[in-house]
């Protein structure tokens, strides 16, 4: 048991580093183009940690949607707009505000997430009811009618009316 | 088993990151990634709040685990990809109408 939980600390260390290290890539890399290679690092370390909370359906779609489909979006959008990738000046002029303000929203969560760490809600220990077979539990729950069906349906409105959108909104004689 | 804290902090620093993102680059590229860096944070601690706090419901058939948490996430996965095929369409026009990408540029509608 012991051996268990110093490998998932390991395999959860090195995640961390994946998505915070390619996170901080993505933000300080004057190359746009290595910002979004770096966007799929943190994605994949993000991926990683969904199969540790035992969520692989999620990881799975992490895989297929953010990494196939959204970073290559962007990717495309950074070669269309190429002569912008020369620009040196990458933060604008009031970038130390961002920062402070990023920086403190950081440390106040940390703080508090420390002092509650000792209090029930967050000693909670992990959900033993969480099985393997949650995955039946959350293809049933999509189509449930008294759960996430109208959600569900919902989303598919808002993927077409976005797909749409966007043709009306990036046509050459638009 | 790696407690929930360790899930939180690991997603506050993600959604920092990503804020400083959208708060501080000047193309508007890297702040939509900014986005997508805030977006990922909150589906991490979507899906560590499932994993750790959901109770499970006795169904007639035995354990049930409800599924809100997974639900959520797979949720804001199809928001971000209507936001980011959405917000591409409008640098696309916005690069071929302004000759810009450049988030300062834009600001017909500040005065």
């Amino acid at each position: 048991m012991q051996n268990i939980d110093l490998i998932q600390w390991i395999a959860f260390v090195i995640l961390s580093i994946l998505v915070l290290g390619g996170g901080l890539l993505v933000v300080t890399d004057r190359n746009l183009f290595h910002g979004a290679l770096w966007l799929l690092v943190s994605l994949f370390g993000v991926a990683g940690l969904f199969v540790m909370l035992s969520a692989p359906f999620l990881a799975a779609v992490q895989v297929l949607v953010y990494m196939g489909a959204i970073v290559i979006l962007i990717i495309f959008a950074i070669m269309l707009t190429r002569r912008m990738m020369g620009i040196r000046e990458s933060v604008n002029a009031r970038w130390p505000i961002g920062l402070v303000m990023s920086a403190l929203a950081f440390l106040v969560v940390s703080f508090i997430l420390t002092l509650a760490s000792s209090s029930q809600l967050l000693a909670y220990p992990a959900n033993v009811a969480v099985q393997p077979d949650s995955l039946i539990n959350f293809g049933k729950a999509l189509v449930d009618t008294n759960q996430y069906a109208l959600p569900f349906e919902l989303a598919s409105l808002l993927l077409t009316a976005a797909l749409i959108g966007s043709i009306v909104i990036a046509r050459e004689d638009g | 088993m790696v407690p929930l804290n360790a899930y939180l902090i690991v997603a506050a620093g993600l959604f920092s990151i990503g804020m400083f993102a959208a708060l501080a680059r000047r193309n508007v590229i890297a702040i939509l990634m900014g986005v997508e860096l805030m977006l990922n944070a909150v589906n991490i601690n979507l899906v560590a709040f499932w994993r750790f706090l959901t109770p499970a419901t006795e169904a007639s058939s035995g354990l049930k685990v409800g599924m809100s948490g997974q639900a959520f996430a797979a949720f804001v996965f199809v928001v971000a990809a209507a936001e980011v095929a959405v917000g591409l369409a409008l640098i696309i026009s916005m690069y071929r109408n302004r000759r810009t990408v450049i988030a300062e540029d834009v600001d017909t509608l500040r005065y």
